[in-house]
């Protein structure tokens, strides 16, 4: 086996394998404070949301701490005022954007920081109608945070069918179909792994959905074949 | 956002993969969402879509949550199907409990134990199981007891038992990651088994294992395959028959396992020597290149493994296809240790534990012979029965009770969750031996093809409604566990079979009970653990959190992950001399294309769960996929409405045109009652094995019109097809 790597989290002196992350090797080291939205721990980390980051000795800027490996006599310090200047911010840019009331984790770090979305009154709002093309999963994208998980449980994290990835570019950046296809054109095979790891509730169980929209189960069930059929139609008539 | 009132950690009731569950249930008992722990050791968080979406028909509108009887009595030769509930008759249970009992009663006093049958289920859980068997061995001393696995893995569990002595998956499904090489055969692996399909793809994408497909359809995991060996149906023997002929002149046997471990080398040898490539080629239309890469990245590879489903035993010499991949792992020791290993992957979520429980016909629980005096005697001391009161004849396999309807063979039957009429073969011979029986009764949730020609039909629970434990393929004991509250007068299955033995036992005038007072499930499996040696050791204390893998010899061995590491149950492996034989069927000139059988992701089986669920609007309708080459000279469009004919039926349905099945192969999954691909198929049987030849069928194929088509409104085209 390699050398282990040494570092200090927060002056704690830590010893890891070589390959390890910053975030990992601050849990090692006793730390669990460090923040995450994108990051899924079966999931391979990306440093999208930039929520985790950290400051690292002789860097310029902040580091993410999820995809950042550690290396040998790095000294790490998990907060400080400009890392909860950086995450408060980034907090209240998403939150003046996306709906994140399914997102209990955001909400819980959005008190803990003060962060305050009002700062940004005029934020434009990500509006988008919800996907409802298949009988088993929705898509809300009012919910989404980008974080990427979807996306990679739909390829080589776990499924490897490739259905969704994102479309188009800063603002309007989102996970989308090829095309923009209804579900059913796709490579999916409705595996729902997107759904379980979906942190904001933007990807949701059909069901579950239909019961926050205030039907009742009788009613789900009996869902009647007409309503099926005419979901199967306009799903056809989005063909290419 | 919603709140669940409670969430419950379970085991999916679907295919032998057995992922964890956790259902989020609402106040109403409403299962709304299932999720699955990341830790979960099976399938690490991941689902199927009948795993997360498939588990709506607990509430299905047709469920059945009364006991029934039918109105009008059923008279042997006259038996008609009752599909709609104003035939039945909502009766108490005592009242449908003491109907099956004195029905059943009359005609075993009569006529005795030839006359008594029973369908157990691979769907059921184990104590489930084991109950129904003991029911039938204690009380009418029959072995006439079958399940789904004859119309399965027959081939494979006879095989395995006559080469190594055991009839399971040899290492852990989550080993394949760790394999240099693998070869996937006669699987459709990324439908029927999705989670072990991730596995394996993760395992070539991200872990440099190299796949090898041998298989006559061009199914998914052909997409991660280095070699994909496009075989004729039914030449499965003579493609690894010749890869043993190039690994045995090549000289890669591993000779130390051969003379360690094994037996017959000399006789399998002599009869490999046929087996050039060439020969192979010409039977099974593979270029002999391939077969020979083939051989050697098996044969030379440090860790290889073969995993396998019915593509190999469903056939009138399934046992022989499996003896040949068994005579290659035992010719290169690609066996015994970790990520090595022949590993049938398991149809039914615990169709391994019915096995293990001994739902079958030349068996008690833990495979120990119904003819061996011993077995016998050790049963009938078990189960308080009289020395000698056990039936020490074989019984009949499923396909075999259903072709022995008559004075003198078999009259009554009780089918617990089966329905032989979408899964046996040759369906119009199956209706008329089913419409001459004297009397069924039938345990399930739905009035499907089958229980609709019962006299009684008793209401059971779903797995959400029941405690209990399945076995997974890679031999696992997990949990199930009770979520919801029965719907409506629904029972658990063990405590219908208990109530049903205790009142036959009354009604015989047995002068012993065999004992059916259990209050829950956890004292059934130890009373199963008693009596089976691989199960002494797990107890519901134990498998709380994790399953165990069996075989768990006592209460603190910890289960077995990899089998035969130092020996094979039988002593040595046994090498066995084969010859090719080709299918029972031909195509000919009237019937010129070979029928494939088989499944797809979003439905399972005869449909009982999967078409009273949401599920059915994914795959609403049956498809009979067709090369595009035959399509063409037989002028048929994808999509059109075909007719299907065979010597035994004619189904009409719409056509798929599409490369994944090879030329002059057609597929058909059979699922769909409108147009059921066994209606086709033919009852020819392996002779050891007693499966049916549900792979390959002569038929033709013609163009029909949209009106023949049972339903032409519905459709549900679909990007992956």
């Amino acid at each position: 086996m390699a050398d282990p790597v040494n570092l200090t989290v927060d002056g704690i002196s830590v010893s890891v394998e070589p390959g390890t992350t910053i975030l990992k090797a601050a849990l090692q080291a006793g730390i669990d404070t460090i923040p995450t939205l994108c990051y899924h721990d079966y999931c391979t980390p990306n440093g999208l949301c930039r929520v985790c980051v950290v400051e690292v000795e002789g860097s310029r800027t902040l580091i993410p701490s999820c995809c950042t490996k550690a290396t040998e006599g790095m000294k790490v310090t998990t907060r400080t005022p400009r890392i909860e200047r950086a995450r408060r911010t980034l907090l209240e840019m998403l939150a003046s954007t996306v709906d994140l009331s399914d997102a209990p984790d955001a909400q819980q770090m959005i008190t803990e920081y003060s962060a305050a979305p009002q700062r940004f009154p005029e934020a434009a709002q990500r509006r988008y109608p919800v996907l409802d093309d298949n009988p088993m999963y929705i898509r809300d994208y009012n919910k989404c945070i980008l974080c990427w998980r979807c996306v990679q449980v739909c390829a080589e994290d776990a499924q490897f069918t490739y259905a969704i990835n994102f479309s188009g570019r800063g603002f309007e950046t989102r996970i989308d179909t090829f095309y923009s296809l209804p579900i059913l054109s796709t490579t999916c095979v409705v595996c729902g792994q997107c759904v379980g790891v979906c942190p904001t509730g933007a990807l949701k169980a059909r069901r579950e959905w239909q019961l926050e929209q205030g039907q009742s189960m009788d009613e789900i069930i009996a869902a009647s074949t007409d309503d099926r059929t005419l979901r199967k139609r306009s799903a056809n008539r989005q063909q290419p | 956002m919603l709140q669940p009132s409670k969430t419950v950690t379970t085991t999916c009731p679907y295919c032998g993969v057995g992922c964890k569950l956790e259902l989020h249930i609402d106040a109403n008992d409403f299962i709304y969402k299932v999720t699955s722990p990341f830790d979960a050791v099976v399938n690490h968080g991941n689902l199927c879509v009948k795993g997360r979406y498939g588990h709506d028909f607990i509430y299905h509108k047709d469920r059945i949550t009364t006991p029934l009887m039918r109105k009008v009595p059923q008279k042997p030769g006259a038996r008609t199907q009752a599909f709609d509930p104003a035939e039945w008759q909502p009766v108490s249970w005592d009242e449908a409990l003491d109907y099956t009992t004195d029905r059943m009663a009359e005609i075993y006093q009569r006529d005795g134990s030839p006359a008594m049958a029973f369908y157990g289920c691979a769907k059921a859980t184990n104590e489930d199981n084991y109950l129904l068997e003991k029911l039938l061995h204690t009380q009418f001393r029959s072995n006439n007891i079958d399940h789904c696995t004859r119309l399965c893995h027959a081939g494979s569990v006879v095989a395995l038992q006559m080469a190594v002595g055991s009839s399971a998956m040899s290492n852990t499904a989550a080993e394949v990651i760790e394999n240099d090489v693998f070869i996937v055969t006669g699987s459709n692996t990324a439908e029927n088994h999705p989670i072990i399909a991730i596995q394996m793809k993760a395992a070539v994408r991200k872990h440099g294992a190299t796949l090898i497909v041998v298989d006559p359809r061009r199914v998914e995991m052909v997409d991660y395959a280095t070699l994909w060996l496009a075989e004729k149906p039914g030449s499965d023997v003579a493609i690894f028959s010749a890869m043993a002929h190039v690994i045995l002149k090549e000289n890669l046997v591993n000779h130390e396992f051969v003379d360690a471990r094994t037996d017959n080398f000399a006789a399998f040898e002599a009869s490999m020597e046929k087996f050039t490539p060439e020969f192979a080629e010409q039977i099974s239309g593979v270029d002999r290149n391939l077969i020979i890469q083939a051989a050697r990245m098996y044969a030379t590879a440090p860790k290889a493994a073969i995993y396998w489903t019915l593509g190999l035993s469903e056939s009138t010499h399934g046992t022989d296809n499996v003896l040949s991949i068994i005579n290659l792992a035992l010719l290169t020791g690609q066996i015994g240790r970790r990520a090595t290993g022949l590993n049938p992957l398991r149809g039914q979520n615990n169709v391994q534990g019915a096995s293990d429980a001994g739902v079958m016909p030349w068996h008690y629980p833990g495979y120990q012979r119904v003819d061996d005096e011993k077995s016998a005697r050790k049963f009938e001391a078990a189960w308080n029965i009289e020395a000698g009161g056990l039936n020490r004849k074989l019984g009949l396999t499923t396909t075999e009770i259903l072709s022995n309807v008559r004075p003198g063979g078999v009259r009554a039957l009780y089918i617990m969750g089966e329905n032989p009429m979408m899964s046996e073969p040759n369906l119009n011979h199956t209706r008329t031996e089913i419409e001459a029986l004297e009397f069924i009764a039938a345990q399930d949730l739905f009035i499907n093809e089958s229980t609709a020609y019962a006299d009684v039909f008793l209401p059971a629970t779903s797995w959400a409604e029941k405690d209990g434990t399945f076995t997974n393929t890679d031999r696992r004991v997990q949990r199930v566990r009770q979520a919801i509250a029965p719907r409506g007068d629904a029972r658990p299955d063990w405590q219908i079979i208990c109530d049903l033995a205790k009142r036959i036992e009354r009604r015989l005038g047995r002068e012993q009970s065999s004992y059916w007072d259990y209050t829950h499930p956890s004292e059934i499996l130890s009373e199963m653990g008693r009596v089976v040696p691989e199960y002494a050791g797990v107890t519901y204390t134990r498998i709380e959190h994790e399953g165990l893998q069996t075989p768990v010899w006592d209460e603190t061995h910890p289960g077995t992950a990899d089998l035969f590491t130092e020996t094979f149950p039988s002593g040595k492996g046994k090498f066995h001399a084969l010859d090719y034989r080709p299918n029972a069927e031909s195509p000919d000139a009237d019937y010129p294309l070979v029928l494939n059988t088989g499944r797809v992701l979003e439905q399972w089986h005869g449909a009982s769960m999967t078409r009273h669920s949401h599920l059915n609007d994914l795959y609403p309708e049956a498809l009979v996929e067709i090369h595009p080459s035959d399509a063409a000279r037989l002028g048929i469009a994808d999509r059109q409405a075909v007719r299907v004919t065979s010597r035994r039926g004619s189904i009409v349905l719409r056509a798929k045109v599409t490369e994944k099945t090879t030329q002059g192969v057609v597929f058909i999954p059979f699922h769909f009652f409108e147009s059921a691909a066994n209606e086709l198929t033919l009852d020819k049987l392996d002779p050891q094995a007693k499966i049916p030849e549900y792979k390959a069928a002569a038929v033709r194929v013609s163009p029909a019109t949209d009106a023949e088509l049972f339903h032409p409104e519905i459709s549900q085209p679909r990007g992956r097809y």
